[in-house]
């Protein structure tokens, strides 16, 4: 069950240009959050900025009661959650929206982020405890390959790969995905990140005949079923439905998604 | 005591907030987050005599204080309402609206056939949507279009019968006078107003539909005015509604002749927006010395 939750700014770092990690105080949300939900957050006090911003939960410290979610600046929304004071308030539904399959049934598994996509996944690997991990992560270069020492303490393998070779392998993190699979067989891959990755990552994990997950993004209005903005297809061309990435996501199987809008 | 109830041709209401069509789901995705009890009715996501699956994503643009949406009608068809969703909202201590669409206007007089023998407490007919091409806007635009279509699903309805009207016309009266004329038991307005946002980068619209409906408080000034308007030209109730998010937008549309309000896109925001705005019209009426909301309706002096 989701609320609606006023809770305290921890602190606010910048890991790259435009990208930034908020850490926030929240009792409830460290206590019923699961890998793969995301917070719905209001980023202005005013008028501007209308609708929350749907951001994954990075990491939650269930310790100390704190969880961390990362976003790029995008625009005014973002902007102004960036500038959110230590101390401050900051108000958020959540969690909402349904969470990967993080079975103990899987024994191997495999990682496969993107870009900004890449954060729920630390989240995801961090709770996956007594799987073996393969974590996969694509950048557009070096400077926005951020949190890799939280993500290599987290798998028990990392690649990384940039567009132009600044850092790790240079090419698509998806040819490195291929290259593993010749030698080793995953029992789930979880992506997350952009579409072309996430389609490449599909047809990867169905020719290989592997159980794949997919977290999706899709411009959202409520972030809790209601308004039905964030459509995405499922079902099969025969007998397809508009889901919502909110409510019946944003996790899916990668057999019920329909990837033609 | 403060009496917040308004009557609205037989539609009563326990105080004069409504959750807006499209923006309250069926009531059941807001149970989590507030006390629909308090709420004095719920006019539900728009029907079709169909399931409709709706048009393609993106369905929404965030502009300056405000949102475009281009959602197109989906919904689970008249039927599934009835049987899946009623039983729910009747569970809960507010009124029922069932808000339809249709792309003929035999659509129309069958979904109100239906839905006058169902346990529901009050039509409204969307004659207004901007978002579906077939049909529905056509029926809305013009003095013709609204008085046939009034006319002909009256006949049919054996429930308090809402009109929405549409904001994209030229004079907003004559339309109004028109749906009254014809038998309508109250007025709502505005839907939203036809708008578009483009992303400069790809050089495309944001919307897939390319166009949508503005709604937020962008659109507030627009709507007080014309619910202005139409209340001074028509004797039966005026529901009014675009952009309010609190009790006091709620009184700026009593004040102009707003019998209720409806609340819509701030429960976006704050799921709680149309508890919070009934409290906020008590307490205006507290602070202002008011006990009963008639004697705040239509108040406004004009410089």
């Amino acid at each position: 069950m989701s609320k609606v939750l006023k809770e305290k700014v921890e602190r606010v770092e910048k890991l790259a240009e435009s990208i930034y990690k908020m850490t926030i105080k929240s009792e409830y949300i460290t206590q019923k959050a699961v890998p793969g939900q995301f917070v719905n957050v209001k980023c202005s006090e005013g008028i501007n900025a209308l609708l929350r911003r749907p951001i994954s939960i990075c990491n939650v410290d269930v310790k100390n009661e704190t969880l961390d979610i990362v976003f790029q600046i995008k625009g005014i929304g973002t902007e102004y959650l960036s500038q959110k004071r230590i101390g401050s308030q900051v108000d958020l539904i959540a969690p909402l929206g349904k969470p990967f399959d993080t079975s103990d049934n899987y024994k191997n598994i495999a990682v496969v982020g993107g870009g900004i996509g890449v954060f729920p996944l630390l989240y995801l690997l961090n709770k996956m405890n007594t799987a073996k991990k393969s974590t996969f992560l694509g950048f557009r270069n070096s400077n926005y390959a951020v949190l890799q020492d939280e993500f290599k303490e987290a798998s028990d393998k990392l690649f990384i790969s940039t567009d132009d070779g600044s850092e790790g392998y240079k090419g698509l993190i998806t040819d490195i995905l291929e290259k593993e699979l010749e030698s080793i067989k995953y029992d789930i891959i979880y992506t997350c990140g952009p579409t072309p990755m996430i389609k490449k990552v599909v047809d990867i994990a169905k020719k290989n005949n592997i159980k794949c997950q997919v977290s999706l993004e899709q411009r959202m209005g409520c972030g809790i079923g209601a308004c039905l903005v964030c459509a995405c297809k499922t079902g099969n061309n025969e007998n397809w439905k508009y889901s919502h990435v909110c409510k019946d996501g944003p996790v899916f199987w990668s057999s019920e998604v329909i990837f033609d809008d | 005591m403060i009496d917040l109830s308004v009557d609205i041709k037989g539609l009563k209401l326990k105080n004069p907030v409504i959750a807006a069509s499209g923006t309250f789901g069926f009531g059941r995705e807001f149970k989590e987050y507030t006390n629909l009890d308090m709420i004095g009715g719920i006019s539900v996501k728009g029907l079709t005599l169909e399931e409709r699956q709706g048009n393609k994503p993106p369905r929404i643009a965030e502009t300056p204080a405000g949102i475009l949406n281009s959602v197109g009608l989906q919904n689970p068809g008249v039927k599934a309402f009835v049987k899946n969703e009623i039983p729910f909202l009747r569970k809960h201590d507010t009124k029922i609206i069932a808000n339809i669409a249709g792309n003929t206007i035999e659509d129309y007089c069958k979904m109100a056939e239906i839905l006058s023998d169902s346990d529901i407490d009050g039509i409204e007919l969307n004659v207004s949507c901007p978002n579906v091409k077939k049909g529905c806007v056509a029926f809305g635009n013009t003095v013709a279009g609204i008085s046939d279509i009034t006319k002909k699903v009256r006949s049919f309805c054996k429930k308090p019968l809402i009109v929405k009207l549409t904001p994209n016309v030229t004079d907003i009266k004559e339309v109004a006078m028109a749906a009254e004329s014809e038998g309508a038991d109250a007025i709502s307005l505005i839907n939203t107003i036809l708008g578009m946002a483009i992303d400069i980068h790809r050089r495309k619209p944001i919307l897939a539909n390319n166009m949508g409906g503005l709604s937020g408080p962008a659109v507030k000034p627009v709507a007080v005015r014309m619910v202005y308007e139409v209340s001074k030209s028509v004797s039966i109730p005026v529901i009014g509604m675009g952009g309010i998010s609190n009790g006091d937008d709620a009184i700026e549309f009593m004040l102009a002749g707003a019998s209720a309000v409806m609340v819509g896109t701030a429960n976006f925001i704050n799921p709680s927006a149309c508890v919070d705005t009934a409290e906020g019209i008590k307490n205006y009426m507290k602070m202002h010395g008011f006990n009963n909301v008639y004697d705040l309706i239509g108040s406004l002096e004009l410089n």
